[in-house]
């Protein structure tokens, strides 16, 4: 299949923080670059292709986390309808008139309901409805008959189906950051093709969303020398000052900051320079927010950096990109990591 | 059981000054287990042996509670202080405060409406006409506690620092009950949670166990215009989904409904919209380890007077009793 | 003299070097052993294989800075500060930008053309831009790069009965100290970490710690003073002047109280004028050292610094001594433990 699809496939399934195990089986199928994949305790999926260098060889991490943000189940009101909590950060003006998955027993559609305008009182439409007062409707009339079906603590997803929008623009839920997935195995195809002496660890992580988890475990077991972390950044749109963005269809942002080890920066931005792979520069004075964060400080500590796939409407369910820019971020690091040397790689620690 | 809930709710141990409560635990359970030791943050470990097939598991009930610390003593005897851990305002006002050396204070505010209160604007009075008199009963860093003792409604009790002595009573109480575990089970009383989960983290770190359960209150929604939450006093231990802190192993969320099922233990399921327990530091040890967390609901949470069901913490008991000789291969 | 020069260097979280460069020389004469990892932490051992406990010492060289994330069309400088800046005391200071070194000011329109309720409000950092005289985006970008930083051009001088101003004394002073308790004579093993990125989240301290993996840890800080006009007593959490400051409590850490209890009872004994930090805000690297892997027993010593996180702070010379003192006596007692044993 091609990697487009699998992001496709991987985008339209369900896989909320701690609940990834749905998309562990779609990812071990399609990723024959690999020499071994596994799944460690919190669930990370960890596939490596083997370098060809002599032992040891230098080992990379790629990180891009697979959980999307969702909602879980608080309360079953008496008339069958479901009040909810969130799981990762949402807008909760973008809930409203949604179609949503319920996974309680089985999955089942449900629409987070909205008062119609002819009994709203007047000023109301000027605020926006807050968490407290959405519901689910799953279409049954109570509580005893949805309790057959749903239980405290279930989970929700957007309902959504991926748009193929003008030229390679996608629009569709969860690219935050199964984008970066993608682009993991995006590198693991041109990396299939030429020599490399490092081993490279394509970690699908856990539960960044609500902390960076699978980031802290998957590099405990690990212990790389580098961290590279793909995740998904802000795309240029109207309202937001350009210094804030990273416009799209101009290959990945690159970041510089204090989780971003100088001598990866500024290999990165000379592979992509040989190589003719544009890119955005990206100053970032704030270094958490994404998996690097949780992989720089593993252990006796760890070069990394961090590459952004600029994406609009983040953390809605019509999350916004140019697929050339996730197949661009893919090609990037795997010319950076058949760059690598030990003199490099152990130059690293040296200050 | 009541008469240990009653000892510990009433002993003095605020985050970062739990001796006495780990004392107090160490002289309960240490006929009952094969190892004791504590460790550089004073978390207190208890290990009973399994039998050699069998997994390990970290069992974490917080000894530490939260309270005050004096930041400031004025000309005329009374303190200014800050906060240990999670206070509210609310629950400050006119309560009393004991402190480590043994003084006893009241709480009151400056003139001030209820909204812009903050916790600059209270002070303690400590009985003091002056600075002098009220340097012989408390020095500037010392640290205090709600001033409360334990009551028995019945089925229900109240008292302060529920929070999570209770939960180290249904460890206290599960220990005894268990003989000849299959599973080898560290029952660790914990320093340092309220004020970010920090014992159980160095703990998990030198245990490394298989599976890690807490032991810690949930909060309830069944009072008058409660915010919205559906567990509730007398249903049985809540079975935690998520928190803050952690999203429970589904397995592990399994394994214990499970267990309950079998075992005919009334249960609840719990989803806790804001807070965090000593299971949100066990998870994210070294390589990870799937855990979760047995919680007692309890009312009231932070206030000095936290009520919780006798039923609901014998449920939670025999959970961790049928844990012992759990068969842990799913996890 | 040392603290100037530590103070007058220009270290941003992540960008450290001229910081470090200047430790390093002047530890390097008095240890066996230095090294750097992976973020930039810099480790110097004395003693390295002698038995004993493992003592480190902790003081981070970064210091809060502006980092460049844009360049105008009319060659203004767009930036963000890197870790906590309070952006009412950016406007009107003069700056010094990146590697170069580019002179720029951080103005604002002149008062003459605001209205007064216009007066009333601060500035925002979205506001706020620093000019360096570019005509244009292209001359501007032949100066700087984006994600360099822009640093306060504060210079260190004693003021006033034994006070000293500089920038960035949080926590140039903690390195002064650290690089000079070096310097005592142990038989046991001595290291101190210069860590980095402090300011951004205690970043360097826990990975130095998993390296050196001592028994026990003492940071040693520049720490928040208010004791001013307008701050009610109560609020002032130390008071310069009033001696180095030993800390119960804090945002990231509860300190090891046998360990704090015995600091006070030396400083008693050796008559050092020591207070209690009477603040529970604020973190420091102890937070992050506590934590690792088992947990470790950590102090935190600071000297009070009045205005810190600005382009200028202030401290007492009494102070600072008093840590110094402080300090080297408690390594004096385990050094005689030592030699006893």
């Amino acid at each position: 299949m091609e990697i487009k699809q699998v992001f496709r496939t991987l985008s339209e399934a369900s896989g909320v923080s701690g609940y990834e195990h749905n998309l562990t089986s779609t990812l071990q199928e399609h990723c024959p670059w690999a020499d071994e994949i596994k799944t460690d305790k919190l669930g990370n999926v960890i596939m490596l292709k083997k370098g060809h260098g002599t032992n040891p060889r230098p080992k990379v991490m790629l990180a891009g986390h697979m959980d999307e943000i969702g909602l879980i189940i608080t309360k079953i009101e008496k008339d069958g309808f479901l009040r909810f909590g969130t799981i990762g950060g949402f807008d909760q003006r973008v809930l409203l008139a949604q179609e949503v998955v319920v996974h309680g027993r089985e999955s089942r559609t449900g629409v987070i309901g909205a008062k119609p305008p002819h009994i709203q009182v007047a000023g109301e439409q000027g605020k926006s409805v807050s968490m407290e007062d959405l519901f689910i409707d799953i279409g049954f009339d109570s509580k005893a008959q949805t309790e057959e079906h749903v239980s405290i603590g279930d989970l929700v997803t957007m309902k959504r189906d991926v748009l193929d929008l003008q030229g390679s623009f996608m629009a569709g839920k969860s690219f935050d950051d199964r984008a970066g997935v993608a682009a993991i195995f995006e590198c693991f195809k041109v990396l299939a093709g030429i020599s490399h002496a490092a081993d490279v660890y394509g970690v699908a992580t856990v539960q960044e969303e609500v902390g960076l988890r699978g980031a802290i475990t998957s590099t405990y077991g690990i212990v790389p020398d580098i961290g590279i972390a793909i995740d998904v950044s802000f795309g240029d749109s109207p309202g937001l000052p350009e210094s804030d963005t990273i416009k799209l269809g101009q290959g990945p942002g690159i970041a510089i900051g204090p989780h971003v080890h100088p001598k990866i920066h500024a290999r990165m931005v000379e592979t992509a320079k040989e190589w003719n792979i544009s890119f955005s520069p990206d100053p970032s004075p704030y270094p958490g927010g994404t998996d690097t964060y949780a992989i720089q400080v593993a252990q006796a500590g760890v070069a990394t950096i961090l590459l952004s796939i600029p994406l609009r409407y983040m953390h809605t369910p019509i999350e916004t990109l140019d697929y050339e820019d996730v197949r661009q971020t893919g090609r990037l690091m795997a010319m950076f990591i058949a760059g690598l040397n030990n003199d490099f790689v152990e130059g690293l620690t040296c200050f | 059981m009541k008469t240990v809930i009653k000892q510990l709710t009433e002993a003095f141990g605020p985050s970062g000054y739990e001796t006495e409560v780990t004392e107090l635990i160490k002289s309960l359970v240490e006929k009952h287990v094969d190892e004791i030791k504590t460790d550089v943050l004073g978390n207190l470990i208890a290990t009973k042996k399994g039998s050699p097939g069998g997994k390990t598991i970290m069992l974490a009930a917080h000894t530490d509670e939260i309270g005050v610390v004096v930041t400031h003593i004025d000309d005329k005897g009374f303190l200014r202080f800050g906060n240990v851990g999670g206070v509210g305002i609310p629950t400050l006002v006119g309560n009393r405060v004991r402190f480590a050396g043994g003084a006893i204070g009241t709480i009151y505010h400056e003139k001030s409406s209820w909204k812009e209160l903050s916790l600059d604007k209270l002070y303690i009075d400590i009985g003091a006409e002056n600075k002098a008199e009220a340097l012989k009963k408390v020095k500037l860093g010392e640290f205090g506690i709600f001033h409360r003792e334990f009551e028995d409604l019945g089925n229900r009790l109240i008292a302060k620092s529920m929070d999570d002595r209770v939960g180290c009573a249904v460890l206290i109480e599960a220990l005894k009950k268990i003989e000849s575990p299959t599973n080898t089970l560290y029952f660790v009383f914990t320093t340092q949670e309220e004020v970010g989960l920090r014992g159980a983290r160095t703990a998990a770190y030198g245990i490394e166990p298989d599976l890690g359960i807490a032991l810690d209150v949930t909060l309830t929604g069944d009072m008058p215009e409660a915010r919205r939450m559906e567990v509730s006093l007398g249903h049985g231990a809540a079975i935690k989904v998520k928190d803050s802190s952690i999203i429970v192993h589904p397995k592990v969320k399994d394994l214990l409904v499970g267990l309950a099922e079998e075992k005919t233990i009334p249960y609840q399921m719990e989803v806790l919209e804001a807070g965090g327990t000593d299971a949100g530091a066990i998870h994210l040890t070294k390589t990870g380890v799937p855990s979760g967390a047995i919680s007692i609901p309890t009312r009231y949470v932070h206030s000095p007077s936290e009520m919780v069901d006798i039923r609901d913490v014998a449920a939670c008991v025999d959970l961790v009793v049928a844990l012992a000789n759990a068969d842990l291969a799913s996890i | 003299m040392l603290l100037a020069r530590l103070t007058e260097a220009n270290g941003a979280p992540g960008q450290e070097g001229d910081v470090r460069d200047l430790i390093r020389a002047e530890i390097e004469p008095h240890v066996h052993q230095v090294k750097t990892d992976a973020l930039g932490n810099l480790i110097a051992i004395k003693n390295p294989d002698a038995p004993g406990p493992k003592v480190m010492l902790a003081a981070h060289m970064d210091e809060v800075a502006l980092m460049i994330v844009g360049i105008e069309s009319n060659g203004y400088l767009k930036f963000r500060p890197i870790g906590g800046v309070d952006p009412r005391v950016l406007v009107a200071k003069s700056v010094v930008v990146g590697a170069k070194k580019i002179a720029g000011v951080i103005g604002s329109k002149p008062i003459h053309l605001q209205k007064p309720p216009e007066r009333e409000r601060a500035f925002t950092i979205q506001e706020l831009l620093i000019d360096i005289g570019a005509k244009n985006k292209e001359e501007a970008e032949r100066l700087v790069k984006l994600g360099e930083c822009a640093y306060f051009t504060t210079k260190h001088e004693e003021m006033g009965n034994g006070k000293i101003k500089a920038k960035a004394l949080d926590d140039r002073v903690g390195c002064d100290l650290a690089i000079r308790l070096l310097q005592e004579d142990v038989s046991f093993p001595l290291i101190a970490a210069f860590t980095v990125q402090e300011e951004v989240g205690l970043r360097g301290a826990g990975v130095a710690t998993y390296q050196i993996k001592p028994d026990l840890a003492l940071v040693l800080e520049g720490t928040t003073a208010s004791d001013v006009p307008g701050t009610d007593e109560h609020k002032h959490a130390t008071t310069v002047g009033a001696g180095p400051c030993i800390t119960v409590i804090d945002r990231v850490s509860i300190p090891h109280p046998p360990l704090v209890q015995e600091l006070f009872a030396l400083a008693e004994e050796e008559g050092i004028k020591v207070q209690v930090r009477r603040n529970t805000a604020g973190g420091t690297d102890a937070g992050k050292i506590q934590m690792s892997e088992e947990g470790v027993k950590v102090a935190t010593i600071a000297v009070p610094c009045r205005y810190i996180h600005s382009p200028v702070s202030v401290m007492s010379k009494d102070d600072y001594e008093g840590a110094y003192r402080l300090v080297r006596s408690y390594l004096k007692k385990l050094q005689e433990r030592e030699a006893s044993n």
